[in-house]
């Protein structure tokens, strides 16, 4: 229900901007009206809007994305070699930022109040204010200009990833993977530090807490086993909230490194106006999200006793 | 609840530096030495590094970078006021009739915004901006505001709902006032501290959007002067131009970073007292 709803709003923000892709201010201005007007009736930009609006809907329902102008090609094809690079990137970033999040939640804890949780809090605020494409501007600058260790961009090089055997290739992806993964990930981490230390001293007054405490367990023990125990839902919910800051970030992170996914398309597809394909990658990214959140929703379901019992 | 989180160090020091940059913001044409817009020469005095003449350098077009990031902070602060401004209007009233009204109004109102929720904030702007060409400041700061009410709706809603049944608001409803009176005179006042908070985390948060989109090509339109605006300026050569993505970044990241500070110093504040 929601995508249709997705695609409705989406549907009328087409035809709510001024001009159609045929119109002067999109095209080149020396093609003549008639052209337009024939280009117009071909692709079916002629007829009343509901019939426009039926047309678009069952397209979607089959998959079709419409075509994209500047590549070409269907938006569907465009998008298919994309995702899986942004795929990718997120899950690593998924993955990567929640193992780092906790463990920086679980050291803050131990030493709460002393100067390493607070520079700590600090360095997650830090991250937490700073905009997705600056750090990875940042990133960029120090590791391929200044310290150059990583190539500049890209998921492959360009030019010698032909010539190189298969473990020179899986060398060869996993460098230009290490920067826009890394990015990424310290981004979404601090997000999920913030929640997991909050949520850590939420839980250390409970009652089990102190009984643990005065079974002479060690404040580790009691961290690993009771705490971060217990604290496990509030970080499957997190999971499904992270997902649209993930999916923002790898847009503006693919963007600065050249990494072929949906980002990088749907930013080339807005530089060139290809409004299909923006319109595409709009609605592929709020669908991504909302599956991963329906996902977060099931782990969470089956993740807590209560609710599995019930 | 102002002056109790003044006693915290970090706060004072955030309001301090946001102090100084809103200052900034305000006197632009009496700090910046040059013209953000003018471009004196631009073969002989494109691109150079930072100097005494020109601290943080030039841009491709021979415009003084400095004097870019000074005009920077005036339009970043007042995109992010304007635009919060919108989001809080329509937040709370949309949060204020969906609570009050309850049942299937209520039912109605929240579906819609599920699904408005869905969609990341960031794709929906760029699917409405991306069809507009050359779009003005002022429809931008509408499109912010109007992307930025969800969440704060359904803190509203909450506690509007939570709220509706408590004796006062009963008393009053017995004497006979009107629900216009009851949710402005009764409800309202009892919502400032929620409101607050969403509105310095809000005006944060459309800082650092407007800068993304501008970053995109999307934003502020040339040759207006935002952060983004100058770091997508020299984006095509990060290495050659550091300065230029340099310092409007290090400019954005204190303001965000200070209004996250007090953002959330004044939740603490607030949970703790509630």
């Amino acid at each position: 229900m929601i995508v249709a709803f997705v695609a409705a709003i989406s549907f009328a923000l087409i035809h709510l901007a001024p001009g159609d892709p045929f119109s002067a201010a999109m095209d080149n201005p020396s093609v003549s009206d008639a052209v337009r007007e024939n280009l117009r009736v071909q692709y079916g930009f002629d007829r009343p809007l509901p019939e426009q609006f039926a047309r678009y809907i069952s397209q979607l329902a089959r998959g079709e994305l419409g075509w994209s102008f500047s590549h070409n090609r269907p938006v569907r094809d465009v998008l298919a070699h994309a995702v899986p690079n942004t795929l990718l990137l997120m899950s690593i970033a998924l993955i990567a930022s929640f193992a780092l999040g906790i463990l920086v939640a679980v050291v803050q804890v131990t030493r709460r109040g002393s100067t390493t949780d607070g520079v700590l809090s600090g360095l997650s605020l830090l991250f937490l204010s700073m905009p997705d494409f600056w750090l990875a501007i940042l990133a960029l600058l120090t590791f391929t200009y200044w310290l150059p260790v990583f190539p500049v961009g890209g998921a492959v090089d360009p030019v010698m990833h032909e010539y190189m055997g298969l473990g020179g290739r899986i060398l060869d992806r996993l460098k230009h993977l290490v920067l826009p993964a890394l990015t990424l990930t310290l981004l979404a981490a601090a997000t999920v530090a913030r929640h997991q230390r909050a949520a850590l001293l939420d839980v250390l007054p409970s009652d089990y807490i102190r009984t643990a405490r005065l079974k002479g367990l060690t404040e580790r023990a009691i961290l690993r086993r009771h705490a971060l125990r217990n604290a496990t839902l509030p970080i499957i919910s997190l999971i499904g909230l992270s997902f649209p800051a993930l999916l923002t970030g790898a847009v503006f992170i693919e963007r600065v490194f050249a990494w072929p996914g949906m980002g990088y398309a749907l930013v080339n597809a807005i530089e060139s106006r290809d409004y299909p394909l923006v319109v595409g990658s709009v609605i592929i990214g709020s669908v991504m999200v909302m599956l991963g959140s329906f996902l977060a929703d099931m782990l969470y379901a089956w993740a807590d006793p209560r609710l599995r019992a019930g | 609840m102002f002056a109790r989180i003044m006693e915290r160090r970090p706060s004072r020091l955030a309001l301090g530096i946001l102090t100084t940059i809103v200052f900034i913001g305000l006197m632009a044409p009496l700090i910046a030495p040059y013209d953000p817009a003018a471009q004196p020469d631009i073969v002989a005095m494109k691109e150079l590094p930072p100097s005494f003449a020109h601290p943080f350098g030039t841009d491709p077009y021979s415009r003084d970078v400095f004097s870019r990031v000074v005009y920077g902070a005036r339009l970043s602060l007042l995109i992010g006021v304007l635009a919060t401004v919108v989001s809080l209007t329509f937040g709370v009233a949309y949060g204020a009739i969906a609570g009050y009204a309850g049942g299937f109004v209520d039912a109605v109102m929240m579906r819609i915004l599920d699904a408005f929720l869905a969609i990341p904030r960031l794709l929906l702007l760029v699917a409405i901006l991306a069809g507009w060409p050359r779009l003005s400041i002022g429809a931008l700061i509408l499109f912010l505001g109007l992307t930025g009410w969800f969440g704060l709706s359904r803190i509203v809603r909450g506690q509007v709902l939570a709220l509706k049944h408590a004796e006062f608001v009963t008393a009053a409803r017995a004497l006979g006032a009107s629900r216009r009176r009851i949710l402005w005179r009764h409800l309202l006042p009892n919502l400032v501290s929620p409101i607050v908070v969403a509105a310095t985390l809000g005006v944060a948060h459309v800082i650092v959007l407007e800068a993304g989109l501008s970053f995109l090509g999307i934003g502020v339109p040339q040759p207006g002067a935002s952060w983004g605006n100058i770091i997508r300026d020299g984006s095509d050569q990060v290495a050659a131009l550091w300065w230029m993505s340099l310092f409007p970044g290090l400019m954005m990241v204190m303001t965000v970073m200070t209004l996250n500070v007090l953002g959330e110093s004044l939740r603490d504040t607030y949970d703790r007292s509630a």
